[in-house]
This record gives C-alpha cells, structure tokens and sequence, in this order.
C-alpha cells in the first residue's frame, strides 16, 4: 500500500463554502473530486497538500446535464459514468459518449468526473479535447459568488495548469449548439484499455446544405496543451465533405503537434496517428451529422 | 462487451461434478478465498506489532557519502532507523544469493541500481514509517551507470561489483551447451542458413500481492516466528539459519495464502530480512509490506537475454542445426532463483520439439545497473527465453523457405518411437506424441479455412495473422543429484495421516501461490485412497508442520511433490491391505483394491471400506502381527528425470492497418500435461498463462532511462494487460503420461507463459508479411508495429 504525506480533510457543503475553505487555506488546499487522479499522485507523493476538500457532497448541485436551444450545460461534478449514459447528450454530441467508453475503466468512471478531468489538465485527458472539439466555455466561481467564463484555450494554461485560481472552483461547461445538422466523433489509441492515449483525437462537423460551415479538432497527448486547430476549421470551412477534404484536415493535424517519443510511442507514431484519427473521426462526424 | 451465453453456464456446471479422484471439481479453497475470508501476510496483526518500510536509492550507481538519520529518529512514532554501516557491525550487510553471488541487504560502499534499499524505519503505524524516510538525508555521489547491456563489458565501462575483490570487469558468467565443432560442421553443409537477433525483454511478474513479511522474534526463547510471502518456505528457513545464524529449529517460517507468486517470491527479499532485524532491535514483531512501486522496481525481474539465432535446414525443410549466442542482463548483483548447475537455468531445451543433428549455444551474463533477478515469471527455469527462441528462429526458416510454418513443424518433430528422446544438449524428454497434439490445434482452430480467408483479406489489404508454437516443457526439479538451490537437494516431502472416522490430512512442503494445491492434492489422495477430497486437509506453508522441501516454483508442485502424494498415500493402502485382510479372515493375496475399499476376490459381497480399515487402526482389538496401530505413512520423493508436458498452439491476429493496433482475435492451446487431475484447474491455469503471454507479446517490459531510472513504477506505466485484450480461449488437451510420475501427471503451471509469446509474436509477423516483415521484437505496441510496418522494426533494447 502506498501511502501519502499527512493531509487534512474536509467536507465541502456547498459550492459557496468550499470557495470559503479555499480563500482561507490558498494554496496549501486542493478539492477532490472523484480523487482518481490526485489521490495516486499523493500516494505517489508526487502531490502533497496539506488540505483536501471533498466536493463530492456538491453533487447534487453541480452534477447535471442541461440541454437548451442553443448550449448544453453540464455541471463539474457530472460522473463519467452519467456522461456515458445519458441518451440526451448523446444525441446532441455523441462524441462525449465515444470518449467515455474509452476513458478508464467502470470504476474510475463511477467516481470521477467532467470539472475533475479538466482541471488536472493532463495533455492526455480525453475530456479536455472533447470539449475543446466543442469549442466549450468553462464556468469559474469564485469568491462572493463571482463568475467568469472562459474558453478552452484560455482555460488550459500549461500541463496540469489551468486558469481556475486557488480561490476558486470550476462549476460548469456550456457547449454551443448552431443551427446546423451537427455530427460529432472520438477515437482513441491506447496501448491497453484503460491506458492514457498514445494519441487521441475529437471531431465535430456543422454542416448546411451539404457545406461543412464549422468543423473543429480536438487532439489529446500530442503537445503540452490539448487545443484546437484553427488552420483545420478555416481549410474545411465552406467546402463539401470528401476523402480529400479529410487526408488535408489529417495532414494539417500531423504537423500541427508537437507530440514527444515516451513508452507509449514514438513522436513519428504519433504524428501519424494525428493524421489517422483526424480523418477517421472527421468521417465519423460527417456520417452522423447527416443522418 | 461479451454476453454470458448459456454454453458457458453450462461449461459452470461442469465444473462441479464432485469426483472421488481426478475430475472437475470446484476449488476447496475458494469458499475462503472468494468471501474475502483468506488470510494473507498484510492480514497478520499482532499485539504491540510496528511497520518497517525502506528507504531507497534514486539513483542507478551512485557511492554513499553520508547518512544522517537524526531527523527521522526524531521523528513522532519512529522506534528504529537502521543503516547499512549497523547491519555491517552485525556481519549481514550482504547475504548469499540463490547463485552463490552475494547481494546488499543494505547499501554500504554504494547503490547499485534504482530502488536498492539504503536504510529502514520502524515505527507505530505505516505511515509514520513512510514520513520518517523523508527524513533520512544521504549524501550520494553519483557515478556513471551501466545502463546499455551491449556495453556493459565494454574495456571503459564503470565496474559495478566493486565489492567482489579483484573484479575488474561486469562479467557474471560465460555458459556452453552442445557440441561447437558438430555443430559448425552441419551448418557449414545446410542448404539454407537463417540468422536473427531476438531479444526477450526484461518484464515483471507483477503479482496482485506484493511481497512483505511479518517477523516476530521472541528474545527469551531465541524464537523467529516469520510469516512472509514465500513461494518455498522451507528453503528459507534453512537460508535464514545459514546467514543469521539463528538454530534452525528456532525458525517457523509460515506462508499464509499468497496472492499470485510467479516466481516473484522465490528469493529471500533484503526486506525479509530487514523485518527480522527490525523485530530483534525493537523487541516487538514488525510488519514490512511492500508497495506496488517498491515492487516494480526492486524485486526480481524475468528475462533481459538478447538472444542471436542460428538454424540451419535442408531446402526441402528438414531442421538440421540450432545455435544462438546469448547476452544475459543479471541486474546488479547475480539474483538468479535457478538450480546452483544450471546458471541458465534450462535454457538448454532450445531446440524445442525438433529431432535435429547438432546444436550449440554460448551464454555471457553480465552485471548493470538494475535491480537483480533474473529467474520468475512463470518461465520454468528460462525455458520461456528458449522456446521463444526456437519457435520465433524456426518460423524466420518457414518464411525464407516459403513454407508453411504447420508443416515445417510437423516435418520435424522428434516421433513418438524415439522417446525417451536424448537432445543434442543432453536433455532427456521422457515421453511425447507431438503430431496429433499439433493436429487437434489445427482443427479446432480450423487451419485451412483460416489460411484461405488471410488470402482473401491480404487480397484486399487487410492484415491478419496465424501464429504458431509448439513447445516441449521441462518441469518439476530434481533429481537431486542434479539439482540443487544453494546446497538443498530438489525433493519434496509428504505426510498422510488417516483419522479413526477416515478423514484425513496431508501435508506438503510444496506451497500454492492461487494454483489450487488445496483441491488438487486432496484430489491425487482421493484417487489413490477412495476417501471423498472434502474430508482430506491439505496443510501447506507452515515448516512447523510440514515437511521438508524445495517448494513451488518451475511448475514442479505436481510433477514432484504430487508424485509424493500418490507414493505416500500407496504406503497407506499397503498398510490398510495388511488390516483389511485381518478383518476380512483372508490372506492378503486374495484381497482386490477397488477404489476406496478391499474386497474378497471372487466375492464381493465380503469386503472393508477404507474408512472401516481407519477406525479398526485405531480401535480396540489386536492388529496384525508386525503392524504398528495408526493409519500414516511419510515420504521424500526424489524424481528420477523431469517431466516434459509438451502443447500447440495457435492464435489470429487482425491489425489495423491505420493504427497498426494488434487484436488478438482467436487463440487455440492444445495442452499435454499426461495424466490430467482436476482439468478446471489446469483449463485455469492454461487461461492465466495465456493472459501473460498477450501482456508480454504486445505490452509489458521493464524499461530504463540512459540514467537507468526504471519507467515502469507503477502499473499506469509498467502495463498488464486485462480481460479486454484477450479473447475467448479455447482450449483442448491430448494425454501422454510421464512413464516415470507415479500418476502420469506432468507439470502445466507455465506450459501457457513459455507457450503463448512465441504465438502471438508469429502471428503478428505473419500478419505484417505482405511489408516484407521476417521478425519484430516483444512488446508489439502499436507504435512498434508501425515501425515495423515501414521496414524500421527495432529492437527494443
């Protein structure tokens, strides 16, 4: 069993108190979630905080799935295994439930969470480039009930870094929805079920008329930031979807990151793999926007 | 996601058919194992007991300038900190290896691998212990490591052993088989010569539980009680006399229920030791468990041999000669759990089931900066490294003569007139009938068609693979005259006693690790005995009452101590004809055993159960003249060869041909164990070993850094793989029995680990033939399927 430095715990009660205990404690306090991520970094004592505050309590506020005419709305403490399961969300942006299927596994899915994946801010996280793919904005809470939202890019500001203050909380991702036939996909390759991505990537097409009007990528563990690839959106924008169309969309990803050789690949591998799973994923997208 | 379907219930229900014998049958330790009611070394409390944990170097090769532990003696809770320099003022700084090298029970002059054990701490609870090792500040000086095993004999390369006086170089050993000049000579004359470079990468047998002990030593009665995670209890026991010092009679050494050995839990762990000194300094028992990272990076590793093949043939494909030379990586001190003779373990078995002209191979071991080891995983003594090596070379030979990889196999095989079989290492395989074996794989796997639609589908540019391997085993050591650990012959013990009401207990020196002991033992006793396997115990794992032997390790339970438990329980019945003939009035001659009785020749209407014989041992009444009262008997077998249980397999891959990712989509083992005893179990035990063998073809390997920092700490780095990554087995058996195993039985533990790799690795060479692909070394990963899909397969060494 490996074990972790001293910390204290406590419980959070609601949204408002835990930013309370923040204010108070700075950076020496941590909140955990569904705790797979930081709890084996502070066995590992790669971590060590000297505070942990449970937000699990805070479920029942910050657990949903809200959809609406023009955004889908999704609490932070929304579980993996909700993700996956709701029919609702899948029928808006079947990619959430495509990266769920290949996130972990059903006890790690059974805890953790969507605010959790994204503010680790792993590059290799799943989730982070879903909702990069869907152009996500992030909802922070701070002090005296203050909001901000921020986009993706904005909220990722380095591996395992995000714009989320030590006073403050991640509450809510709102994804856009356009009046468009939407279709969305996720694929990933991993050396083992359950493993980190060697590379993944996330696709979603608007299409008008038989146009793609937007289209956006979304690449996990090819670069320290998990972002999106504006030069793909503006080259398949305006034109009919084709095999072309996606090897361009392939080749622009490919050289787009910045992926490192490590045990799970090397960079060469992976900057194919940018380009095979930019063009699969895209088809995918394409199939479902227009059935 | 597979659905439970109603053959597989049925296949459930098979299982319980509730033999008095050999037979399916359910595992009589499961009712306590499944409720969560087994009791390992981590359930071990006792009162006043205090935690040890370790601290360990961070680096590779570094000297030891300083120490200072006075803030972590400070620390709240912390009872003990102990360096190398006390254990030196107590002469156990080193200890003996299995290999007759010695290894560091803690560092002195200086670290010789990653995770190496620098100091202890006792303290009240675990976590304590852990804090205070944060504590400990050491100075090191960090030196260039030997971390590239090719250049570890290099004239400018860093010498490790330091310690061994006048060594000036990382050599281990060099080892020889076969006969060079012969050998030469058939290659010099062969049609065809295929060459290849096939590296068997360092992996970790990754048992559920780590290994840990609990020592208590009570100082007035100069008693060591040792609860540890030991494959081979009474092994240790005497090594712990030997090195401590301690009488041996003083030492119990018990292993609880272990969860999953694989050979990780042959040698005696510096942690081990480390409990006992820490429960003599303290005076109060102490628990030492390690962590999954501890475990990983420090205790013993299988494999690292970079092997370079050699076969010679015919052009019609008659096999003629195999040679290889070997570079051996031992870590950083010569850890090896092999028999003392055989310092590469059996790897002299590489020329497989082929009936050849010559053969030779050449061995160098080598020290570098890694944790030490080099025997575990299920590999039977290195006969995985040597059946990789002949199935892999023999399939780079099928491929240069564009021949099928089934038949070039079938060509060769060694014919069942020709056992017991002498191989041209010296190898005597007792008994074999390899081609229907080879036969029944290829029809249930329904080879042809499979090779018809690989056909159609690289028609149309999809890649699929058939993989084959056919292994000859070597298993269940001694002799003793031949095979020995440190001095201890290889024979195992047994003891059978009957109760009045005829239950019975036996107990074993042999000691399960999750294989089913429990039941297989009762098991051979109810064939012989007619006793029912529920009313006999099997006792295991504790030297006080049990006795003496060498262990479970090299799938030599069954082909060992499973012969011990048919003589002993033959003893019994001689002794139970000699009582049944006095109750039945009749002379012994005229007595007939059917299975759990005597009865009258020609009437059977007059005949004693064998527990009406039991109560009459012990009952009222005169015995027979000569017979002592009591229904026991005690053995120590000693095994004239070992057994060969030999197997074919075959397994189908599919790759994506975009992400190069491998699905193993079939997999067929037909296994050969002779005589079979309980075949659920073995049907298990084949699926756990075909598990490893997807794990080390496709994803396992224990890789370093050029610093030689260990990348796979933890099991998000060091993979094994899941129900998900395997298919639905399928398995079937033929029966050829060991002539010399009192039943018949042959080993089977690791028949499916030796068996698997080469396989899955020929199916996916097979596979990636259309590029031209003749070898890829382990792990497949994808990326390491893609670069060889583009002609830059590497090895990963």
């Amino acid at each position: 069993m490996q074990v972790p430095a001293p910390f204290e715990y406590e419980r959070a009660t609601s949204v408002d108190q835990a930013i309370g205990l923040l204010e108070r404690l700075g950076s020496s306090a941590r909140l955990v979630a569904g705790g797979h991520s930081l709890l084996p970094m502070m066995k590992l004592r790669l971590a060590n905080f000297e505070y942990l505050i449970d937000i699990n309590d805070l479920h029942g506020e910050l657990g949903y799935i809200r959809l609406s005419d023009d955004e889908v709305r999704i609490g932070a403490m929304t579980r993996h295994r909700e993700l996956l399961e709701s029919d609702v969300l899948a029928g808006v942006f079947p990619i959430f439930r495509d990266a769920e299927r290949v996130i972990a596994d059903p006890v790690v899915r059974n805890r953790g969470t969507l605010g959790g994946s994204l503010c680790q801010a792993d590059p290799s996280e799943d989730l982070s480039a879903v909702c990069t793919t869907l152009d996500a904005s992030c909802v922070i809470r701070g002090p005296g009930g203050a909001e901000r939202v921020v986009t993706m890019e904005e909220f990722h500001v380095g591996p395992y870094e995000t714009a989320v203050a030590d006073n403050e909380i991640l509450t809510e991702i709102r994804l856009p929805r356009k009046s468009f036939k939407v279709g969305s996909a996720y694929a990933k390759v991993e050396r083992r079920a359950g493993d980190w991505a060697v590379v993944s990537s996330g696709a979603a097409v608007w299409l008008d008329a038989g146009r793609i009007v937007d289209a956006r990528v979304g690449l996990a563990a090819v670069g320290p930031n998990t972002t999106g690839i504006p030069e793909i959106s503006a080259a398949l924008r305006g034109h009919e979807p084709s095999e072309e169309l996606y090897r361009l969309a392939g080749a622009i990803a490919a050289r787009s990151c910045d992926p490192v050789t490590d045990t799970r690949g090397s960079a060469d591998y992976k900057r194919h793999l940018a380009d095979e799973l930019t063009r699969r994923t895209l088809r995918t997208a394409v199939e479902r926007a227009r059935s | 996601m597979t659905d439970l379907q109603d053959s597989k219930l049925t296949e459930f229900e098979d299982n319980d058919q509730n033999p008095v014998g050999f037979g399916r049958m359910l595992r009589k330790e499961d009712a306590r194992l499944l409720r969560g009611r087994g009791r390992f070394v981590d359930d071990v409390q006792l009162p006043g007991m205090l935690h040890l944990a370790i601290l360990r170097s961070p680096f590779a090769h570094a000297s030891i300038v300083s120490i200072d532990t006075s803030a972590a003696e400070a620390s709240p809770g912390v009872k003990a900190v102990v360096t190398g320099e006390t254990l030196k003022g107590l002469g156990l700084a080193w200890m003996p290896t299995l290999s007759n090298d010695v290894q560091a029970v803690l560092a002195t002059d200086k670290v010789r691998f990653q995770g190496q054990e620098v100091a202890f701490v006792v303290a009240e609870d675990r976590y304590k212990a852990r804090d205070a090792l944060e504590l400990i500040d050491v100075e090191y000086d960090v030196l260039e490591p030997v971390v590239d095993v090719r250049k570890s004999l290099a004239p400018d390369a860093p010498i490790i052993r330091t310690d061994l006086e006048g060594k000036a170089d990382n050599h281990v050993f060099d080892w020889e088989t076969g006969d060079e000049e012969e050998t030469n000579r058939v290659f010099a004359s062969a049609d065809v010569v295929v060459k290849e470079d096939i590296v068997y990468p360092r992996v970790h047998p990754a048992p559920m539980e780590t290994c840990g002990s609990v020592a208590d030593f009570d100082p007035v009665e100069g008693r060591l009680r040792l609860w540890s995670t030991t494959q081979a209890p009474h092994a240790h026991r005497t090594l712990y006399a030997i090195v401590a010092g301690l009488p041996e009679h003083k030492i119990q050494v018990i292993a609880p229920d272990i969860g999953g050995g694989f050979g990780n839990k042959v040698p005696i762990y510096p942690g081990y030791v480390l409990s006992i000194v820490g429960s003599i300094v303290t005076g109060k028992p102490v628990k030492w468990m390690e962590d999954r990272s501890e475990n990983l990076i420090s205790t013993g590793f299988a494999r690292d041999y970079i092997m370079r093949a050699e076969i010679a043939a015919t052009r019609e494909g008659k096999i003629l000669a195999i040679r290889t030379n070997v570079l051996a990586d031992h870590g950083a001190f010569n850890g090896t759990a092999a028999p003392v003779k055989y310092p590469a373990g059996f790897f002299g078995v590489f020329t497989g089931s082929y009936d050849i002209q010559a053969a030779h191979c050449k061995m160098t071991a080598v020290y570098t900066n890694k944790a030490p080891g080099g025997v575990a995983y299920a590999c039977s003594f290195r006969i995985t490294e040597a059946v990789y090596l002949v199935e892999r070379i023999v399939d780079t030979l099928a491929y240069e003569l564009q021949m099928d990889p089934a038949e070039l196999r079938l060509k060769n095989f060694i014919q069942p007139d020709q056992f017991p079989y002498t191989t041209k290492t010296g190898w005597v395989y007792d008994s074999g009938n390899y081609e229907p074996t080879m036969r029944l794989a290829m029809e249930m796997a329904g080879y042809d068609e499979l090779r018809k639609e690989q056909a159609e589908k690289r028609a149309r540019g999809e890649l699929m693979g058939i993989g084959i391997a056919f292994f000859t085993e070597a298993v269940g050591a001694g002799p003793r005259k031949n095979m020995d650990i440190l001095g201890l012959g290889m024979a195992d013990g047994c003891e059978l006693r009957v109760h009045p009401t005829g239950k019975a207990v036996v107990r074993l020196s042999v000691k399960t690790q999750g294989q089913g002991h429990e039941t297989t033992f009762a098991q051979i006793i109810a064939e012989e005995l007619g006793i029912p396997p529920a009313d006999i115990d099997v006792l295991h794992g504790d030297t006080d009452n049990t006795p003496f032997g060498l262990g479970t390790y090299g799938s030599r339970s069954t082909p060992v101590s499973g012969a011990a438990a048919a003589l002993v329980a033959r003893k019994v019945r001689d002794k139970a004809r000699l009582i049944a003939s006095a109750m039945l009035e009749v002379s012994v001659a005229d007595l007939d055993w059917v299975k759990g009785a005597f009865q009258v020749k020609g009437d059977p209407g007059k005949s004693v159960t064998i527990q009406e014989i039991a109560f009459r041992a012990h009952g009222a009444g005169d015995l027979p003249d000569g017979v002592e009262g009591g229904l026991e008997a005690q053995i120590c077998y000693n095994p004239s060869n070992l057994t060969y249980p030999h197997g074919a397999y075959i397994c189908v891959v599919d790759i994506d041909p975009g992400t190069a990712e491998v699905k193993v989509r079939r997999f067929i083992a037909v296994d050969d164990c002779g005589t079979r005893i309980n075949p659920m179990i073995i049907e298990g035990q084949v699926h756990g070993g075909l598990t490893d063998g997807v794990g080390m073809a496709l994803m396992e390997m224990i890789s370093f850094d050029e610093d030689g920092n260990c990348l796979g700490a933890s099991l998000m780095d060091y993979l094994i793989p899941t129900a998900l990554e395997v298919p639905d087995w399928e398995t079937g058996y033929t029966v050829t029995p060991s002539p010399h195993h009192p039943i018949g039985a042959k080993g089977v533990g690791e028949s499916a680990t030796v068996g698997s790799p080469p396989a899955i690795v020929n199916a996916v060479v097979d596979a990636l033939k259309p590029f031209g692909v003749r070898h890829a070394d382990m792990p497949l990963t994808p990326s390491r399927v893609w670069d060889a899909m583009r002609g830059q397969a590497t090895p990963p060494i």
